[in-house]
């Protein structure tokens, strides 16, 4: 499917904003996402939706590689070939009246979609952001702009609570009963450790995106679930870590 | 009667396909999953995920590494295991295809084989058993079987003598001489030759200085490897005279007519598919003004033209 590009801007050291404008009905939850081709890579890029409405869909990118990079270098006018309405997002039925949207590097980018979601459903989610450093901090008035209070954790200290979002958590003294979390594994690794129920969202490297190569299998609770189809989100009780 | 302007049906051992076009193994699952784009009817046939006799969940992750035109993927067999791809999958499949389809089998003994063949050669909808020989064989010190004349004779001869169906072996590329496997195969009994299937291939994250892929090593396809699988399909068609499904690196219209040209009867695609999901369809449906353009009313006339 062809969206154009809108925009796409730089908004932190190594991460981009690219809004696009195409048909979005395939979308069914928070937390689902697209894989771009790109010119001169034979596979394409998994990159999840940071927020959409009908016809227009952000997402909230980093420059990891060569494909990033070029993605990065579209501008307004620039038009790409999309898979759209992969995987299966957040639940947001299931959580209490005031979940924490907990996420680490560039995996805060479903969250913004997913609090709009929980708000629209009468819930009050609270986010917990995780960076690198202050310099890397995005999405955070995103997020304010919905009312949704916003916590910030960076490693070296130069922005928010020093350390990780479990830091964060702790210093400030928040006790949810419910996440939903995105991030690098050691972090949904540490959330899995608290005591509280919660949902991941996973990243792997993937080929197709929907379901047929089995590039991207994880052995769950419940036996083989491809990352790319059955997840990016899983329910914490159905993982398995070693 | 008006005869018809563009005739693309081909013929594999006796099994009519309404065009060349078939989705390779382990590209497409066992269709129903590649309904949400097309209406997979218009295929030829498609060949299903490859099956062994126990449920396999695959080599840890990544399983997939980006190189220039192609991929890399160390999957590493997962499937359910023969017997819930008969009792589960088949008739998922069935309400969504209607066509006959081709059985993978994979295997990693003799014994392994020739169960796994028995059991699929009982499905009806099952037109075509294709031998994917590309597995260690673990009584062989874990060679594979297809990499050595003497097993591959000694399973196409074990598997023939419990099946009905055609037999197709599929030829791993990674051999020093193709042709001396293909016609041991042939010699042994086997139907039909599908080639090729993936090169062995490697890529290293140079950050880490560690292999991309979590089995180091995994089989490389896509359009890079399409003169290979062309020069390797026009020299064992040649070789032995049995049909041939081609396969590698096959991206348009225009590649499977010269794959035909090469002596291939049916056209798999395979990594293609992953990149783009319409690609099968989008070949099917520019097959006939390709013909046009070479100025082909049939395609099953230009099998093996190029001479």
């Amino acid at each position: 499917m062809l969206f154009d590009v809108l925009s796409n801007i730089r908004v932190a050291p190594r991460t981009w904003r690219m809004v696009l404008e195409g048909d979005t009905e395939a979308f069914s939850a928070p937390g689902q996402f697209v894989n771009i081709a790109v010119d001169g890579k034979f596979l394409r890029r998994p990159i999840s939706v940071c927020d959409y409405e009908e016809g227009k869909m952000t997402l909230l990118y980093d420059v990891v590689g060569e494909g990033t990079r070029w993605l990065s270098q579209r501008a307004g006018g620039d038009r790409l070939d999309l898979l759209v309405g992969l995987g299966n997002g957040f639940d947001t039925e299931v959580s209490c009246d005031a979940p924490a949207l907990l996420g680490g590097g560039i995996g805060v980018a479903p969250l913004l979609n997913l609090a709009r979601c929980l708000v629209a459903a009468g819930k009050s989610p609270v986010a917990v952001l995780g960076f690198n450093k202050g310099e890397d901090v995005v999405l955070v008035e995103e997020l304010s702009a919905l009312g949704v209070p916003v916590y910030v954790s960076t490693v070296d200290g130069s922005r928010g609570s020093k350390g990780f979002v479990t830091d964060a958590l702790r210093e400030n003294n928040l006790n949810p009963d419910y996440f939903y979390a995105c991030g690098p594994l050691p972090m949904l690794k540490a959330l899995c450790a608290l005591p509280i129920p919660g949902q991941l969202s996973l990243d792997e490297r993937m080929a197709c995106g929907f379901g047929v190569c089995m590039c991207c299998s994880l052995e769950t609770v419940n036996g083989p679930k491809r990352i790319c189809k059955e997840g990016p989100v899983f329910k914490k009780e159905e993982l398995i870590w070693k | 009667m008006e005869m018809k302007k563009h005739d693309t049906s081909v013929v594999l051992s006796g099994v009519k396909l309404d065009n060349p076009v078939i989705p390779a193994s382990g590209c497409f699952g066992f269709g129903y999953g590649m309904t949400e784009f097309y209406d997979i009817n218009i295929l030829g046939s498609f060949s299903f995920k490859g099956t062994t006799r126990d449920p396999r969940f695959g080599n840890p992750l990544p399983r997939v590494a980006e190189c220039a035109a192609g991929m890399i993927n160390s999957v590493g067999l997962q499937n359910p295991g023969i017997d819930k791809v008969i009792s589960e999958e088949l008739p998922k499949m069935r309400k969504v295809y209607h066509k006959p389809v081709i059985a993978n089998i994979s295997g990693f003994s003799i014994d392994e084989y020739v169960e796994c063949c028995e059991k699929i050669d009982g499905e009806e909808q099952v037109a075509i058993i294709e031998l994917n020989v590309s597995c260690p064989n673990v009584h062989g010190g874990g060679m594979s079987f297809g990499t050595c004349c003497e097993s591959v004779a000694e399973v196409v001869k074990e598997v023939k003598k419990v099946i009905t169906k055609p037999l197709y072996v599929k030829l791993t590329p990674n051999v020093t001489d193709i042709v001396s496997i293909a016609r041991a195969a042939v010699e042994a009994g086997s139907d039909g030759l599908c080639l090729i299937n993936t090169m062995l291939g490697m890529r290293i994250d140079t950050r880490t200085r560690r292999p991309v892929i979590a089995n180091v090593m995994g089989g490389f396809s896509g359009p890079a490897v399409f003169p290979v699988a062309v020069r390797m399909v026009y020299q064992v068609s040649k070789a032995t005279g049995v049909p041939v499904m081609g396969c590698g690196g096959v991206q348009s219209a225009s590649d499977v007519i010269e794959m035909m040209m090469a002596g291939a009867t049916g056209v798999q695609v395979g990594a293609a598919n992953l990149r783009d999901p319409y690609a099968c369809k989008n070949i099917i449906e520019d097959l006939p003004a390709e013909m046009d353009r070479l100025g082909i009313s049939s395609l099953s006339e230009i099998i093996g033209a190029c001479k």
